[in-house]
């Protein structure tokens, strides 16, 4: 799960980090509003959408008159917008942020991931803010600095000092870094964050440093002990049918193929997608139905699969390893029935009790191809979306 | 021999009363596994399945002489029964729950190294050394004592393979689930350097997903590391960038992890690939000339 800027902001705020002082709003009245609250005569609007990209897409603006405030939150709240980062539907906006304009003399990059290789919290800055960190990774790996926290002692002032002295910041700067990077270290922590990234951290004329933006992942495994983090939940950034998915435990992802697939486990998932795709199919969607296929949830999986209107064939793996493949292909023709399923069926049960499965499949009437073994299934399916 | 478990095995069960726990320890007596008690903090004296229920890890240690446990608690838990189990004298600890929290797994993981404990999973199907030993969910029957060592990221594809591997006679010598999680309490490596050691082990079989660079780091251990032969499969290739797929950590992100470089760097290293998982069987026929 993912948090707007304007979220981020708070959380920096509450731990001391220097941040704009602005207002989130969701209309045009409270737009100039916010700058006269504000005070000066300078501001910035920027569009809350979960995504980056969004000043070359026209989402953030500078403007020197609380009326242009207004017009920009007309303009922008309720619409979609499309970024480099988003498909081509964009994503809608519903907060428009109203911040106090920064003057920027220097941009820098701080973020933090939980780095896999290394299995630690890894720190990464760079002098190249404003710009992709995944362009500099590539093109100039020497100029991202990283520091490892020890998952035991936590962040230590040194460490601070070493990425501060390192980005050539200087007396009062790299004390106000490492108050950021000792701050930024445990929000991480406190919050079970999966990534962070300040993007850019500038340096302002009167040489400050200040968090122009604010990028934060949650791990959705530890949102359990974060009450206050769940209900910064935006569902109108996520989309509709994963979220629906979700509430039956199912794994779901849209993919822009016409065969419909239904599995249980998520490497076996991803398996029959690449198969379908060996056998010159296109898989509409990654589902993973988990390990106790039910008939009700299996149900579920169906509509939501034909949901998706390109669907022209669905393609049903089961491995059954300790659930029995007859049961669960009473399931199937279950839900095949309840909900009125019109494209062809293929189904591979493999297993526990599979050739009573297969059994009862053939014998249901309905329109269920019973396959053979994987290959057999995904050219089975492969011919049913083709209309052979 | 074999890897990590052999009949010998004393295993205890955390969470043992539960309905995960129930279930899966009557599996695992009924399928050989050596269980000898459980623990469910307040059910301490208790009798469950057969088996004496202890209320810590510490006491079912002292009194049962177990050496590995297997952990089927609620996910805001496991980070407590690791520990706890590492912190009793568990020299070996399988974590089956899925969802845990990352930061959890990082300082979990680092004592376990400390105390020099073998953490498997979490988010795993377990270990099993067919015949001897099931320390997890899988489902026994589809096994055979054999030759070929196993390891996965996936549940489901494991038994795939092990499916594969029993239908062509070969069977196995140890399967090892080491999860989908990013942060893993094993990793590829740690399993590739036992099963190299393993004179059971006669050829290697390895599944993998998009995500990380443990298949990459996998394939540099290989090049230098393992003499026998190794057949590997990484399932994703249709995966799109950015998603989740099912696995916390099965994602494409910053445009690195994806299944074409994982399958490259496992090609450099001289492994059979193939980008059919209904064909990890048949490779492995090709690359041993069983």
């Amino acid at each position: 799960m993912n948090l707007h800027e304007y979220q981020g902001k708070q959380l920096f705020a509450d731990y001391g980090l220097p941040v704009s002082k602005g207002f989130a709003v969701d209309t045009p009245e409270e737009a100039e509003e916010a700058c006269k609250k504000i005070g000066g005569d300078m501001w910035v609007v920027k569009a809350q959408v979960h995504a980056g990209g969004r000043g070359k897409a026209g989402g953030v603006k500078l403007i020197k008159d609380p009326a242009e405030a207004k017009t920009f939150a007309e303009h922008w709240l309720g619409k979609n917008l499309v970024t480099y980062q988003t498909d081509e539907n964009g994503q809608p906006v519903a907060k428009i942020l109203v911040e106090t304009c920064t003057d920027i003399a220097d941009e820098l990059y701080l973020g933090a991931v939980v780095d896999r290789t290394t299995r630690r919290v890894v720190f990464m800055a760079s002098t190249e803010g404003g710009v992709e960190i995944e362009t500099v990774a590539e093109e100039t790996p020497e100029k991202i600095l990283k520091a490892e926290i020890d998952p035991l002692v936590g962040a230590q002032p040194y460490q601070a000092r070493e990425l501060a002295f390192a980005l050539g910041l200087n007396g009062d700067q790299v004390k106000q870094f490492t108050k950021i990077f000792l701050g930024l270290s445990k929000l991480f922590h406190d919050k079970d964050l999966a990534l962070l990234e300040i993007n850019p951290l500038v340096i302002t004329d009167e040489g400050n440093l200040h968090c122009l933006d604010a990028k934060l992942g949650l791990d959705s495994n530890a949102l359990y002990r974060h009450p206050d983090l769940q209900a910064m939940r935006d569902p109108s950034q996520e989309d509709e049918r994963e979220a629906d998915a979700a509430k039956w435990e199912l794994n779901y992802v849209a993919l822009d193929g016409n065969i419909g697939c239904m599995v249980n486990g998520a490497g076996l998932a991803m398996g029959t997608m690449d198969i379908v795709n060996l056998n010159g199919g296109k898989p509409a969607n990654f589902l993973d139905v988990g390990g106790g296929a039910t008939k009700e949830r299996v149900a579920e999986a169906f509509k939501i699969i034909l949901s998706d209107d390109n669907v022209n064939a669905v393609l049903v793996n089961i491995f059954g390893g300790i659930v029995r493949c007859d049961m669960i292909a009473e399931g199937i023709i279950g839900a095949v029935e309840q909900v009125g399923v019109n494209v062809p069926v293929v189904v591979r049960l493999e297993g526990n009790n599979a050739e009573l499965g297969a059994e009862k499949l053939a014998s249901s009437g309905l329109n269920i191809i019973a396959a053979t073994s994987l290959t057999d299934a995904a050219q089975q399916v492969v011919k049913a979306a083709e209309g052979k | 021999m074999s890897i990590l478990i052999d009949k010998n095995t004393k295993v205890i069960c955390q969470g043992f009363t539960g309905g995960q726990g129930t279930f899966h320890s009557e599996q695992a007596i009924a399928y050989g596994t050596q269980m000898v008690g459980g623990v469910t903090p307040g059910k301490g004296g208790q009798e469950h399945l057969g088996l004496p229920v202890f209320n810590t890890v510490k006491e079912a240690v002292e009194k049962t002489g177990a050496e590995a446990s297997v952990i089927y608690v609620p996910a805001p838990f496991c980070k407590d029964s690791i520990l706890e189990a590492a912190n009793a004298g568990i020299k070996l600890i399988v974590c089956i729950t899925e969802g845990i929290a990352t930061l959890d797994m990082l300082e979990a993981k680092v004592k376990c190294d400390e105390l020099g404990v073998r953490l498997i999973g979490p988010n795993c199907p377990g270990v099993i050394t067919p015949g001897e030993c099931k320390i997890g969910i899988m489902p026994g029957h589809i096994h055979q004592p054999g030759k070929v060592g196993i390891v996965s990221r996936s549940g489901t594809l494991t038994y795939e393979a092990v499916k594969q591997t029993t239908d062509h006679g070969f069977g196995q010598s140890t399967c090892v689930g080491i999860g989908g999680d990013p942060i893993p309490g094993s990793n590829f490596i740690d399993i590739l350097e036992m099963f190299e050691n393993d004179p059971k082990t006669e050829a290697i079989v390895m599944i993998g997903e998009i995500g990380g660079t443990a298949e990459e780091e996998a394939a540099a251990y290989i090049k230098a590391n393992v003499s026998k032969p190794v057949v590997s499969y990484i399932a994703g290739v249709t995966a799109p960038p950015g998603k989740r797929m099912g696995h916390a950590g099965a994602i494409i992100s910053g445009g690195k992890g994806t299944a074409d470089e994982k399958f490259a760097a496992l090609e450099d290293a001289g492994v059979k690939t193939v980008r059919s998982l209904a064909e990890i069987g048949d490779a492995l026929k090709e690359v041993t000339g069983w």
